[in-house]
């Protein structure tokens, strides 16, 4: 336990030292998964940090490294900007979980915010954005527009938030088509342009007019576009340069106005460990412009979908709703419970396919 | 017009003395690409360089220094041993992640028991998965006469969709809420890689690691098999008129170059990472292949490139954290170095001659 206490000495006297410089600048970290060019979750995790120097101006100080690897090598940068006096650290990856716990654990003067995970301490805060909210416009938009009735969906990764965002989609595709049909395609990435394209190409083959995405590249953007007549909805970031057609509309990650709400709390002394999971109304997921692509009736109710669940009228998960083996999960007028949805690891009635392991 | 022209003899002098060029060299392009960049050449070469070694915080670097650096040295001695010899395994990375899930798994299946006996099975299980991989293509060659550059490299694909389907499936962690990736082994003392020395990053990886350049050193120098190594790759016909036996040699080097692979997966997995995850390989097994280069095929050049490319991943990304260079200009730097450092080797094997060539 050694290091543990020269480190915690090293972070007293740094927190001392930054404490008597104080007041002037609070450092600020962000640990990236991948590029800040990539054109979606880090490019808008990025967005973010530059809305937090804009807002502070010269007190505050940010820092980054992009396209750290998660495991050890995440912890190491941690541990580094730590060192380096940084006051509050933002890890925005799920795979920075166990790393940020650990680093967090040796720095307790700093505090910390890990993005999608689900293990808080007092110095560590969790937050996401409740994307599933997003994907219900869009599915009520790719139920409508579709000709053929096959709506094809790249997955990234089968877990929970994803299997969310397929779910989500098909009850409001369902809603207003109900001879909808969904080919579901897993890329194992969330980034990787060849691959993404690739599979946007394999489901416009089997007949799917409307592509959703749940990967970050513009790749799928691009093959509809080749394709023609089929229509895609932006991911992460609003991807607006392959709008009107076939863009149509967009899944925003907005996080600066939680970034500076945070590093505001810092700077009060009043950061404490939350765990926060915002949606359309406080302005975390933003629904990027519905194209004229899009017939008006279409995009009137779309906006008034989105109005209703930004107000808490509507949840996207109201039953009746059954699982796919055909059980039933939601009672009639019943909301979805934030445990479930956080760890859903199943199909609703009607999708086909299994979730693969 | 300047000529290469072949040297009787590979020059000893420059054999030691490129490397050094290669890093000036690089100092010095470097230095201008972090010019243009905007930023100071020197703070940022100092920054990569010197922080961690000898910086302020140093005493956090240098351990971290030991834990990139020893799954590829471990992996490059392997590796090494085939190059020399001809013998081309390419997917190292796969036999790393099959190592990986075969160690993990063995712990895992003992959650939560108590026992000593635990991690020296996954010691064995990760070893044998490693080889076990390698193997595939040794014997596809030996029998088939496939190419195991091509084996070898398409199994790492098959690798990583096994470890998403483990990450995923079998080894998920039951008390993770659905997310993927097993339990974490840190927080499961008897197959916990941890440190020997609290705060030394001196785990078993590194450990093995050192006894692999030691043991590589000797059976190059001193043994048999060593000779036939180095013969088969010089002169295979010869090798074959001196009683090697080329399925054997196959065999021998895949196969240890497995193994090691394995070895350096399971530490990972029981150590720094801790966690089976979808994301787990981050790429030693193709960085190794570098630094085997690199050190040129020696054990111990070996080992000092494996440390020094170690030093590049943990300066540069200080410098990208304190000086704000993009990760880009950092792997640009890398590469830079790689280059170098091989394009001067050509200099110890041919000798430039500047002037009209000869009428031919």
């Amino acid at each position: 336990m050694k290091l543990t206490t020269l480190m915690t000495s090293a972070a007293m006297v740094l927190g001392l030292a930054t404490g008597a410089m104080a007041q002037d600048k609070t450092k600020v970290g962000f640990v990236f998964v991948g590029p800040v060019g990539d054109g979606g979750w880090t490019y808008e995790h990025n967005q973010g940090r530059l809305a937090v120097e804009e807002e502070f101006g010269d007190k505050v100080e940010t820092v980054f490294v992009e396209s750290v690897a998660e495991g050890p090598d995440s912890e190491r940068v941690m541990t580094q900007m730590a060192l380096d006096g940084a006051d509050l650290i933002f890890t925005t990856s799920f795979g920075y979980m166990d790393p940020t716990i650990n680093v967090a654990k040796k720095f307790p003067d700093v505090k910390f915010e890990h993005a999608t995970g689900y293990k808080r301490a007092d110095n560590v805060s969790t937050y996401s954005a409740r994307f599933y909210e997003g994907r219900a416009i869009q599915g009520h938009i790719a139920g409508s527009m579709t000709e053929s009735n096959i709506i094809g969906y790249i997955g990234s990764f089968p877990i929970p938030e994803v299997i969310r965002g397929i779910n989500s989609a098909y009850i409001h595709a369902k809603k207003v088509n109900p001879d909808v049909q969904f080919k579901i395609v897993w890329a194992y990435t969330w980034f990787d342009p060849a691959k993404e394209a690739d599979a946007a190409k394999v489901l416009i083959e089997q007949g799917a007019d409307v592509v959703l995405q749940h990967t970050d590249s513009t790749a799928p953007q691009a093959a509809a576009q080749e394709a023609g007549n089929v229509i895609t909805f932006g991911q992460a970031s609003d991807m607006a340069q392959y709008g009107p057609k076939p863009r149509v509309s967009s899944i925003i990650d907005d996080w600066a106005p939680y970034y500076i709400e945070r590093v505001k709390a810092v700077m009060d002394g009043t950061w404490e460990s939350t765990d926060t999971w915002d949606g359309i109304g406080p302005g975390m997921v933003g629904i990027g412009e519905i194209s004229d692509a899009v017939p008006a009736n279409v995009k009137e109710e779309a906006l008034a979908l989105k109005d209703k669940i930004a107000s808490g009228e509507y949840h996207p998960f109201t039953g009746p709703i059954n699982k796919q083996d055909g059980s039933a999960w939601l009672a009639e007028g019943e909301t979805a419970d934030d445990g479930t949805l956080a760890g859903m690891n199943f199909y609703v009635e009607g999708i086909e396919g299994s979730i693969p392991e | 017009m300047i000529r290469l022209e072949k040297r009787p003899q590979p020059s000893r002098a420059l054999s030691l003395s490129t490397p050094i060029m290669a890093v000036l060299a690089t100092f010095v392009f470097g230095g201008l690409l972090f010019a243009v960049l905007g930023k100071d050449p020197v703070e940022a070469l100092q920054t990569i360089f010197w922080q961690p070694l000898f910086g302020e915080y140093a005493f956090y670097y240098r351990p971290q220094l030991l834990i990139k650096g020893a799954p590829l040295v471990l992996i490059a001695i392997g590796l090494s041993l085939g190059f020399k010899a001809g013998i081309w395994n390419i997917g190292a990375e796969g036999q790393y992640i099959m190592g990986a899930i075969f160690g993990a798994a063995v712990g895992l299946a003992f959650y939560p028991a108590e026992g000593w006996y635990i991690f020296p099975l996954m010691v064995l299980a990760g070893a044998m998965g490693g080889w076990a991989w390698a193997m595939i293509p040794a014997f596809l060659k030996v029998r088939f006469g496939t190419n195991e550059i091509l084996v070898s490299l398409m199994l790492v694909y098959v690798a990583e969709q096994f470890l998403a389907s483990m990450s995923l499936g079998l080894l998920k962690n039951p008390e993770g809420y659905g997310f993927p990736g097993s339990r974490n082994l840190q927080q499961y003392a008897p197959a916990h890689n941890a440190e020997l020395f609290a705060g030394s990053g001196m785990h078993w990886g590194v450990v093995a690691a050192l006894i692999a350049v030691i043991f590589a050193y000797v059976l190059l120098a001193k043994h048999r098999l060593g000779f036939a190594i180095r013969v088969t790759g010089e002169a295979p016909r010869a090798a074959r008129f001196s009683g090697v036996n080329p399925a054997r040699l196959v065999l021998f080097c895949l196969g240890t170059s497995g193994l090691l692979a394995g070895l350096a997966g399971m530490f990972e997995v029981s150590g720094p990472s801790g966690q089976i995850t979808i994301d787990f390989n981050v790429g030693y097994g193709f960085t190794a292949i570098i630094v085997a280069f690199l050190g040129r095929l020696h054990p111990i050049g070996i080992l000092l490139a494996g440390g020094l490319m170690a030093l590049t991943y943990i300066g540069g990304d200080i410098a990208q954290s304190n000086l704000g260079l993009p990760a880009a200009a950092i792997q640009v730097f890398q590469g830079m170095l790689l280059f170098f450092l091989l394009a001067l080797d050509v200099l110890t094997h041919y000798r430039l001659r500047i002037g009209a060539a000869e009428a031919v």
